[in-house]
């Protein structure tokens, strides 16, 4: 169960933190465990589910089963995006994190039935030889194997293979047996399980965005603030082009809308401070802007003002390129003031990703005090 | 013996050269109800010993299948807990990107492989692999920690458990050589039901991916067989190979190695063995160094006759080297009939060759 835990609140280790209304005398470390172990439970099972763009059931089944009885409706709309409302009151608000992540498609077979595949969303091609994979709903194993490095010309031994070289071996023998195995479309996920590598890293894939899933899920679960229409939208199609979120922002046509997404953490050895876009660890990052939009200064200063007041660690998004479903949202009917959060992640759109868990609390955390503030009225719009 | 099983056992252990002894460990417990006596070489390599039923003094049959699998090894820890390394053995450059890897610090760690993000790089960069000294392994954990887990020297290996693929092809990694292992496993299983006049010494060696087969020769030195088998794997045929006469069909049974580091009566005997048994082979041409540790023991004292039989593997060096778990079971039971052929007449005739006069 999300709802009824005590503490969500999670500042970086050693800082002090405010007190808040949930600290009475109970033993705050434990409570901290408690908040993080929600989390990761959550994340964990939405990490582990796969979806790729027009795809997404099995995120939406697993969301739908977390949040039924913790919100008020649960509805879904023409292009898969699943929609649950909490509260009635007059300021709508959208809250927004999409349930695809990249992978690829089968698109072929040769003779000798090895499959062929495009990409579904942005990935580096690099990541992709030498991986295990899963295939299909049901989730067959497969590989993508390289020719031998023995058998390599000297040039091509440094020379990025493109995804169009590349084969996926599921084990079958013919191309009928390929075909039968996994007809064009089917989608190829990563295979990365889900682990804890620390107390306070996880790993897996698709954190882009079931990150953003898990804090809106929780958010959900536990909102109540009279005053609010809630409209937690879990959107379909982000990586291919924001697609889910342009449409469910027509339709719920809210007063303003906040993103939740994953972002890149370039902290590691070889970027200059200025590159690193995030730190690990360092808190939510706010958008001043992206490639698509530039977030209302009211409303950012506003989020950064929360932060700072109740002793949430956050940072900016230090990159203007890339962006994710606030641009899709902002340009809805007369223009919709929309704001984003994001969520540190190593190695984003690759197989493997890191996030820090402190981070997954202080996003709840600030999303909470956002709501909180829009509820009593002191968010400009 | 369950084959897709033994293999995921020995992949896991894998290491890379000079950290084979937890390979030796599994190998004790594994083939020790087959063997009358079990040792470890100077250099660390696994010997094992079935002993046959002929007459003193028996002949001596080596089968050899390496340990050791390629990887990477921490060269130092960056600020922030990175992990900088450096190759052993063959490694693919070009699939290291993104990895999730086993660090073998004093406790297993995971981590993945990063470099600078794709976002900060030029298009050009990104057509080309990233220099293995500009890779890190990024393990989530404190500089502290880091430091105190993972001694600079420690091991670090793709982590990928052994997955089964349709038509009992298995996919993992380190699967060279530790398919070589499982075929002398399974030729052990085949000698315990068959009778057999010479000592079988099976043994795991040391070192093979580095080149110079320490583990091979000092085996080979130490046991002076009359006969030696080195038990490796071979490219498995897939298509858009630079040279597709090279590789061997999964599948298709063992690829019996024919060149000057294979006797032409071994080789005479394995095929023969084959077609009696109705086991599908090839034949894999190696005009020269055949890169298995059979090109080491052929040269140790006054000269070891030595054969090289393999199986095909695609996608070798990577993470996900495929293999039809048929092959091994072929292969295992192909090495058992022709050790079982072996009798003190047969190597006696390994010295002699009758050649007749060309006309």
């Amino acid at each position: 169960m999300l709802r009824g835990q005590a503490e969500d609140v999670n500042p970086a280790a050693g800082r002090p933190r405010p007190p808040t209304d949930a600290d009475t005398d109970t033993d705050t470390a434990v409570d901290t465990n408690t908040a993080v172990d929600t989390n990761t439970a959550i994340l964990g099972r939405l990490a582990d589910a796969c979806g790729l763009a027009g795809d997404e059931g099995e995120v939406r089944t697993i969301l739908r089963e977390t949040l039924a009885g913790l919100v008020d409706e649960i509805s879904t709309d023409t292009m898969g995006n699943l929609v649950c409302r909490k509260g009635s009151g007059p300021l709508r608000v959208m809250l927004d994190a999409h349930m695809d992540e990249v992978g690829l498609v089968v698109s072929g077979y040769d003779e000798t039935g090895l499959l062929r595949f495009k990409e579904s969303g942005g990935l580096d091609p690099r990541v992709l030889p030498g991986r295990s994979v899963l295939v299909g709903p049901r989730k067959i194993p497969g590989v993508i194997g390289t020719q031998a490095v023995h058998l390599l010309d000297k040039e091509e031994k440094d020379k990025a293979i493109p995804t169009k070289e590349l084969y996926l071996d599921i084990g079958a023998r013919s191309r009928d047996e390929a075909a039968a195995a996994a007809p064009p479309g089917t989608p190829v996920y990563f295979s990365t399980r889900f682990e804890r590598l620390s107390d306070r890293v996880v790993k897996g894939k698709a954190f882009d965005d079931r990150a953003g899933c898990a804090v809106l899920a929780r958010v959900l679960a536990e909102a109540d603030y009279p005053g609010l229409t809630i409209l937690g939208v879990f959107t379909v199609q982000e990586e291919v082009g924001l697609r889910g979120a342009q449409t469910a922002a027509y339709r719920l046509a809210p007063d303003l809308a906040l993103v939740v997404e994953a972002t890149s953490c370039a902290d590691v050895p070889g970027t200059q401070p200025h590159e690193t876009v995030t730190r690990l660890g360092c808190g939510p990052a706010i958008t001043l802007a992206d490639a698509n939009i530039v977030v209302p200064p009211g409303l950012r200063g506003h989020l950064r003002g929360l932060a700072e007041r109740h002793g949430v660690p956050y940072q900016f998004r230090r990159l203007t390129t890339s962006g994710n479903d606030a641009g899709g949202i902002f340009l809805q009917r007369t223009g919709i003031p929309t704001c984003a959060l994001s969520l540190p992640c190593r190695y984003l759109h690759a197989p493997v990703n890191l996030l820090h868990l402190d981070d997954l609390a202080g996003t709840v955390r600030l999303v909470h005090l956002f709501l909180e503030s829009l509820a009593k009225g002191e968010v400009p719009l | 013996m369950d084959i897709f099983s033994e293999l995921a056992l020995l992949s896991r252990a894998a290491s890379v050269r000079g950290r084979e002894s937890g390979t030796v460990e599994l190998l004790k417990r594994r083939w020790g109800p087959w063997l009358d006596d079990v040792r470890t070489g100077r250099l660390g390599n696994f010997v094992g010993l079935r002993r046959g039923t002929g007459p003193e003094p028996r002949p001596k049959v080596m089968a050899a299948a390496h340990m050791d699998g390629v990887g990477l090894v921490v060269t130092r820890v960056e600020g922030g807990g990175f992990l900088r390394v450096t190759s052993v053995g063959g490694i693919d450059r070009r699939l290291l990107l993104g990895q999730e890897v086993q660090v073998q610090g004093r406790r297993p760690l995971t981590g993945v492989i990063g470099a600078r993000p794709p976002h900060l790089s030029s298009p050009e960069e990104r057509t080309g692999t990233v220099p293995l000294e500009e890779l890190y392994v990024d393990t989530g954990l404190a500089e502290s920690e880091v430091k105190e887990l993972v001694p600079p020297g420690s091991p670090v290996l793709y982590r990928q458990d052994l997955v089964l693929l349709r038509n009992g092809r298995a996919a993992g990694r380190c699967l060279d050589d530790a398919v070589g292992l499982v075929v002398l496993g399974v030729a052990l299983e085949e000698l315990a039901r068959v009778e057999h006049q010479a000592d079988f010494y099976v043994v795991g060696t040391v070192g093979e991916e580095a080149g110079r087969y320490p583990g091979a020769v000092t085996a080979a030195y130490d046991l002076w067989p009359q006969i030696a088998f080195a038990v490796d794997v071979t490219f498995g045929s897939y298509p858009g190979q630079n040279d597709p006469t090279g590789t061997y069909p999964l599948g298709g049974g063992p690829a019996i190695g024919v060149g000057p580091n294979c006797h032409p009566k071994l080789v005479a005997l394995l095929e023969e063995q084959a077609t009696e048994a109705g086991i599908p082979f090839s034949r894999e041409v190696m005009p020269g160094a055949t890169g298995t540790d059979a090109w080491g023991i052929q040269v140790v004292r006054g000269a070891i006759p030595t054969a090289v039989l393999s199986v095909p593997l695609r996608y070798m060096h990577t993470p996900v080297e495929t293999v039809s778990l048929d092959d091994i079971a072929s292969t295992g039971k192909l090495l058992a009939r022709a050790v079982a052929r072996v009798d003190r007449p047969a190597v006696e005739g390994l010295s002699c060759y009758e050649d007749k006069p060309r006309t």
